[in-house]
């Protein structure tokens, strides 16, 4: 079954709004190993001009992953989620995320193609605070495995 | 800037935290059983927790925890971590291509495990330090 190139450039409605912790950022930045004091102690943050305890680079994806099930479970466009394998990844920041945001996202399907028998859809997350400023823009690229 | 590459330990136990924190309950993440149903060799790391791993290495090599200004990778090939105490280890290396005038420069990254690359097109802006 191949992907519907229409969908291409359609954008969802915002996602309900996600409240950053900071005991969720301290729990992601310790099941990566990742000590740097920033990530857990928001006076070290505030040293490098942070209001809060910062996430490292990769934690957006708790958010967007999540937001771009909205897309994946869109029955118009009917994919198969067991057969959906990551393929690419990347993230522009504007600023990292930092505990206390109020993050909102905005899907679009950047792009469809349908190649020897898999396909590719790649989804374009805006992610802005609630007020409207960017933090960081994703970019996931997935790819929906063909039968046999 | 100093580029030491950087080796990063894999066991089961990390794959189970990371999928906690991170809300990613794949299956093919813990389970051998379901992992060696839809063909793998057995449970794989989360492509997202080897991402975040190069993106310790990253942070690293910039200096600070907020340096990241771009970074991509292409998951090109499977972490498959054995169900034991060693887990597997993947090593994080990256040479610079470019260092821009405003203050920004671009690395390429490689990752690799048991000598395979696990990454492809992994590249990451960063400002650079001073």
């Amino acid at each position: 079954m191949s992907l519907d190139p229409s969908f291409v450039g359609r954008t969802y409605p915002p996602t309900a709004s996600y409240q950053v912790g900071r005991e969720k950022i301290r729990e992601f930045a310790t099941a990566i190993g990742a000590t740097d004091a920033a990530y857990h102690d928001p006076d070290a943050a505030r040293a490098l001009g942070h209001p809060d305890v910062l996430a490292p680079p990769t934690f957006p994806i708790t958010i967007t992953m999540a937001a771009s099930r909205q897309i994946i479970d869109d029955p118009e466009l009917g994919l198969d989620f067991s057969r959906v394998v990551h393929g690419d990844q990347r993230f522009r920041y504007h600023r990292p995320v930092v505990a206390g945001d109020e993050l909102v996202c905005v899907n679009t399907v950047e792009d469809v193609t349908n190649r020897g028998g898999h396909g590719f859809l790649t989804i374009r997350t805006e992610v802005t605070t609630t007020a409207g400023d960017p933090v960081v823009t994703a970019w996931s690229k997935l790819v929906v495995r063909g039968e046999g | 800037m100093d580029l030491a590459p950087q080796t990063f330990r894999i066991t089961r136990a990390d794959l189970i935290r990371y999928a906690g924190a991170s809300g990613d309950f794949n299956p093919i993440h813990w389970s051998d059983r379901i992992a060696t149903k839809v063909g793998l060799p057995g449970v794989i790391a989360h492509g997202m927790f080897t991402m975040a791993l190069v993106g310790r290495a990253v942070t690293g090599w910039a200096g600070s925890p907020d340096a990241v200004v771009e970074y991509g990778v292409r998951f090109a090939r499977p972490v498959v971590v054995p169900d034991d105490d060693q887990g597997t280890e993947i090593e994080v290396s990256a040479t610079v291509r470019e260092v821009t005038e405003d203050g920004l420069t671009r690395l390429d990254l490689t990752a690799t495990c048991q000598g395979e690359k696990v990454l492809a097109q992994a590249r990451a802006l960063i400002r650079t330090p001073r």
